[in-house]
Order: C-alpha cells, then sequence, then structure tokens
C-alpha cells in the first residue's frame, strides 16, 4: 500500500536506512542518525512523498527493554496528496544524544522538539531556542526517561522573567521601531 | 524510588540522570537572593535584582525593562486566558512587537503516569487531556490500545461512540464560541451556548454517571450499554440544541461589531498553517479541508451525509464560521447516527479485554478469574507499536503507543492539536493589538490540559 514511499527512501538514501517494517498498517523508517535531517527534508520536498505535515515528534527510552542505542527519536509525517503517513526512527546514543533539528523543514517541530529535549535530555542540534517546555526552569533531570522516579517532587518557586528566549539585537531592532520614544 | 513530600535537599536530588548545562542566554545584570537573610534552602522565595540601563560590550542598552517599552504579563491566570498559560508582551504603545509564550503550568506527568498504569486505568487521564469534550479523548485512546490488540468494537458501540463523541465535538465548540464572544463582550451568547452544553452535560450523566469527566470509554467498547431513554434524550437534545446555535447565529454572524473585531484578525495562510503543524477547525479556517473523519474514516463516518465547512483567511472571524458550520454537520451525524443504531453488545466478547458480566463475576468461578486477572494484571496488549489518530474538538489528536508486550503500557504520547497550534502564538502576535489578543487565544480554542497534559 505505502510501498512507493519506502522504495523510494531506499532508493535515495541506500545504506542509511537501517531498517524498514510495516506493523498494522503503520509504516516505520529507521534511519541512521547523521542522516535524519537529510532524510526529513527529502521527505518533505520531493514532489513523490510531499510529506507536507510533521504531526508528531516524540523519543522513547528503550533502557528497560536494553535498547542499544538507549534513545530513539520518532516523527510521525502525514501527506495531504497521498493521504499516506510514515514513521521515522532514529536510534540516539545516551552518552552522545544530539539530533540534528528539522524546525528548517517545518516550523511544526518547534515545540515538539523542545518537549523531547525537556522530557527526555535529547538535545536538537541547531534549534534556535532549545529550553526546557513544560517543566520549570530549574528541573533537573528529565522526567520521562526509565530511570526517572515517577513520585520525586519539586519545589520550584523562581519565575522565569523568559529574557533568554529574547536577543539582545533582537531587543535592539524591536526598540529600533518605538513610535513614541519617552525619553531620548 | 524516593518517597518525599518535602522539598529536595541537593544531596537528593537525582543522581541517576546527568544535569544539564545552563541553556539559552541568561540575563546580564539580574542576581537573586533570599528573601531572608542567611536562609539556606536553594529553592526559597527569592528577591530579584535588576541593574538598570546596562551597557554590553558594544556600547548598547541592553536592559530590555528600559523605559520606551511597556511590557505586560497575561497570565499564566487571567480570566480571558482560558486556562494557565503565560503571554509576556512587549507593547508599544497598544501594538504588540514581541510576544513570548510560557506553558507548562497545568503539567500533569500524564504521559510518565500514563506507563504506570495497566492500560485500561488509563482512561480517567484522558478525560482530562481536553476537558471540554472528555469523550473525544476516551475514543482517541480506545481506537489506540484496540489497534495494537488488532480488534474492532462491535457496530453498537462504534454507533454509540459516534452519537457521543459528536455531541463532545457540539460542546467543545459551544464553549470556545461561547467564550470567545463573552471576552469580545458579548455575554448573551455564552448563556445561550452553554445553556445547550448543559444539557449535554445532562445526557452524559445518565449514561456514564459523570456530567464532565465521564470516563466512559472502555478498550473493546464502552464502560457499559447506555440507558433505556437514550434515544428518546438524544432526538430531544437534536431539537433542542439547534435553536441555540440558530440564536448565536443572529445575533452575531452579522453583527458589526464583532466582524470589526474578527475579521482579518490573525489571518493565517493555509502553506503556513500546514508548516506550523495546524489541524482541526483553524485550519480549516484557512481553507484547506483536512478532516480525518474524512481523510481516514473510521466508524463508518463515511456512510453519513455530511460535508467538511472550510474558510479562505483563516482569521478569526473564518473560524467562528467554521465552528458554527460544524456544530450543525455533527449534529446532522448525530441525527443520522440515531436513526440506525443498532441492538447487540458494546463490548467484545473477549473476557480478557472486557470485563465480564457481573452476574458471571459473582456466580461463576470463570467470570471471577477473569475478572480478578484483568484486574491485576490488566489487558494483555501484544508488543508492538502504534499511532492512531482520531478527529478531537480541535483537530488531529494523535496517541502513540509503545507496548512491551503485557498489562502497562512501556510509552504513550498524546499528540495534542492545541499543543502544535498554539506554538506560533508569539510570531504571530508581533503587530497585533493587546485588544485583539483575547480574541485570537478565545478563537485557536487552546484547552490547556492538553496544551500541557
Amino acid at each position: 500500500m505505502a510501498e512507493f514511499v519506502s522504495e523510494n527512501l531506499r532508493r535515495n538514501f541506500g545504506d542509511a536506512i537501517e531498517r524498514v517494517s510495516d506493523d498494522r498498517g503503520d509504516l516505520t523508517v529507521w534511519v541512521t542518525r547523521s542522516r535524519v535531517h537529510d532524510l526529513l527534508a527529502h521527505c518533505k520536498r520531493d514532489p513523490e512523498l510531499d510529506f507536507c505535515f510533521c504531526m508528531d515528534v516524540t523519543a522513547v527510552d528503550y533502557l528497560s527493554l536494553g535498547g542499544v542505542p538507549r534513545f530513539a527519536v520518532v516523527y510521525h509525517l502525514y501527506s495531504l496528496k497521498t493521504g499516506k503517513r510514515v514513521r521515522v526512527k532514529a536510534g540516539v546514543p545516551e552518552d552522545d544524544p544530539v539530533v540534528d533539528t528539522a524546525v528548517d523543514v517545518w516550523r511544526s517541530t518547534d515545540w515538539f522538539e523542545r518537549e523531547v529535549y525537556d522530557m527526555f535530555g535529547i538535545r536538537f542540534e541547531g534549534h534556535p531556542n532549545m529550553k526546557r517546555i513544560l517543566c520549570h526552569r530549574d528541573f533537573q533531570g528529565h522526567p520521562l526517561r526509565k530511570d526517572y522516579p515517577a513520585d520525586l517532587r519539586w519545589k520550584l518557586l523562581r519565575p522565569d522573567d523568559l529574557l533568554d528566549e529574547i536577543s539582545g539585537e533582537e531587543m535592539q531592532r524591536i526598540r529600533s521601531r518605538v513610535s513614541h520614544p519617552i525619553s531620548e | 524510588m524516593v518517597f518525599k513530600d518535602a522539598a529536595l535537599t541537593p544531596e537528593e536530588m537525582p543522581k541517576t540522570t546527568p544535569v544539564p548545562e545552563p541553556h539559552g542566554r541568561m540575563p546580564t545584570g539580574v542576581s537573586w537572593e533570599p528573601l531572608e537573610a542567611g536562609s539556606a534552602d536553594p529553592f526559597g522565595p527569592r528577591r530579584m535584582h535588576v541593574e538598570r540601563h546596562l551597557v554590553d560590550d558594544e556600547g548598547l542598552q541592553t536592559d530590555p525593562l528600559a523605559e520606551d517599552l511597556m511590557v505586560i504579563n497575561i497570565g499564566p491566570s487571567h480570566p480571558a486566558m482560558h486556562g494557565t498559560f503565560r503571554l509576556k508582551c512587549w507593547l508599544d504603545g497598544e501594538t504588540i512587537v514581541k510576544a513570548i509564550p510560557e506553558i507548562g503550568y497545568l503539567h500533569r506527568c500524564f504521559e510518565k503516569m500514563s506507563e504506570l498504569h495497566p492500560w485500561q486505568e488509563v482512561f480517567p487521564y484522558t478525560d482530562r487531556l481536553n476537558y471540554m469534550s472528555p469523550f473525544l479523548n476516551n475514543v482517541g485512546y480506545a481506537m489506540a490500545v484496540e489497534k495494537l490488540l488488532g480488534i474492532e468494537v462491535p457496530r453498537r458501540a462504534q454507533r454509540i461512540r459516534v452519537i457521543l463523541g459528536e455531541l463532545s465535538r457540539v460542546m467543545d465548540h459551544f464553549v470556545c464560541v461561547g467564550t470567545n464572544l463573552v471576552d469580545l463582550g458579548a455575554l448573551t451568547n455564552f448563556w445561550y451556548l452553554f445553556r445547550g452544553r448543559e444539557e449535554i452535560y445532562s445526557l452524559l450523566e445518565h449514561v456514564s454517571g459523570a456530567r464532565m469527566m465521564v470516563a466512559y470509554g472502555r478498550i473493546g467498547g464502552l464502560m457499559r450499554d447506555v440507558h433505556a431513554g437514550f434515544e428518546d434524550e438524544v432526538r430531544a437534545l437534536l431539537k433542542s440544541l439547534p435553536r441555540y446555535i440558530d440564536d448565536v447565529d443572529k445575533l452575531i454572524t452579522n453583527n458589526r461589531i464583532f466582524i470589526d473585531r474578527a475579521r482579518g484578525v490573525h489571518p493565517i495562510s493555509a502553506a503556513d498553517a500546514i508548516d506550523w503543524g495546524w489541524t482541526g477547525p483553524c485550519l480549516r479556517a484557512a481553507g484547506v479541508p483536512y478532516d480525518v473523519r474524512k481523510a481516514h474514516p473510521y466508524y463508518e463516518y463515511d456512510q453519513f451525509d455530511w460535508q467538511i465547512p472550510i474558510g479562505t483567511a483563516g482569521d478569526v472571524y473564518d473560524r467562528y464560521l467554521v465552528r458554527m458550520e460544524e456544530m450543525r454537520q455533527s449534529l446532522s451525524i448525530v441525527e443520522q447516527a440515531i436513526g440506525d443504531l443498532p441492538d447487540g453488545p458494546v463490548n467484545v466478547d473477549d473476557w480478557t479485554i472486557s470485563p465480564p458480566p457481573k452476574d458471571q463475576v459473582y456466580n461463576t468461578i470463570e467470570g471471577m478469574v477473569a475478572h480478578f486477572k484483568l484486574t491485576f494484571e490488566g489487558v494483555q496488549v501484544p508488543a508492538g507499536e502504534v499511532y492512531s489518530y482520531t478527529e478531537g474538538g480541535n483537530g488531529e489528536l494523535g496517541f502513540y503507543l509503545v507496548s512491551e508486550g503485557g498489562g502497562h503500557p512501556y510509552r504513550i504520547h498524546c499528540r495534542a492539536p492545541c499543543f502544535a497550534i498554539y506554538q506560533n502564538i508569539g510570531p504571530s502576535l508581533e503587530g497585533c493589538m493587546l485588544s485583539d489578543i483575547v480574541a485570537i487565544v478565545g478563537s485557536l480554542n487552546v484547552i490547556a490540559g492538553e496544551l500541557d497534559r
């Protein structure tokens, strides 16, 4: 049914495709971590595939299952044109939890990648604002890792002034446009 | 495992995970000191010091709190924000020049908690995702587990899921439109629509015992069959609900004040909406006819006669129009579904998935054992992973499940439609007026329970 997707990806990425499975109607493509950005960009820009939506980015910690590498980042793509979906997975080792960001391909991955960083500690290289999103800024550890105790409580009171999300240059740009400066 | 209620001391902090390095840029000139001198509590109350008029290496002022831009925090607790999230806005006069959202105030660890429970005990948590239409979340989660199990629920259960799901969608849109209008000063519509919502609540209460958090879905069917007068009550609703929609339609759709506040406000193009991952009524208002119920029909949605309303500009006004029409389409689906409600069981005939009937549990050893095993060991789900998607109140509600085989989920991830919709609020608010924020956030129908999970 969705063979043309896996064939297209095999044709273009060859050895970088580690595994392809079609389970319960879900096509899953495992790709080498170093090529995941290329593959995602290809999925969006190839006219045959045309995966215009990146519906979801998440991760799985395979620690309890003894997975090597420990983590996997998971992308769910959807094409309006063909109505097909594909799940792209890439293994991420524990000692170097870094993946290239896909924000330049789909802007929808922005917060999803921040959530993965927050929950799993997998950093996305090149993301413009790699910061925690759901947990408090002073939170330590990554709660969805399997070795994080579920009943650990934190008392974090410090408010976030969000100033780390705005650069000095951007503030200068905004302020230079102010229509009615009060003081000079 | 650490069992502790009070604050952690630094020695008690988890050692198993590496401590991340500080991320982002710390603002210069900001320092913190304990409010009580000499306090050793590292998490005690603090006082912030901001040095004014800082100058960086190039001689530029870097203190954003300098005099010319006004900074306004909207939320996290603000009546017009419909939940607990915060927007920090820098204003030039009344125009927003920069807005940064902060979310996570309602983060309840849905995904972590789900890993600790058997598959069937996740339902009450799913109720609390999009709490404006809890039953749709039940259906979304149940469908995902059923896909993993490879089972199909009986036709009667499918029909009841459709009927209650569409009524939940109407309820969701009632709240969205009603609160959006009340934020703009149109209080009467809020009362009209909430009266209809209360009537749907009464039906849900008769069906499930709870008005809001129904937890009526089950793996392999429903909690129980509907009561005897269900069909009459649904037909009575089908008579009464259109009146509320028509009343609001007549009051608002051609209302000069509303049009001035809504038309052309916060427009988004179809390409941008897709790029940002928008789904649901907000995407359809931008002119993209993507609805999971049409694109990937489940529960015989393709056999009903209904249409997808779409907008053109993707602005607040189009979102309102799309939601109004969707309510009518949903009621039409309910009318067709209730006219053909089949008899039969509402649960699959498999005691390892659905609990046996109560008389079997109390009077036979087989029923007793099956009930015991189901309660203590959970529904046994084979190993594998699925991504299942349904049309929730706000768009594509996806559940990504990983099973290692057994009674507990290994990983549950909820793809919340709000999360994708709300993430462009910062960039897209730039250039808008301060007073438009309530109209915009209301029209996006951001539900904090779903956003923060």
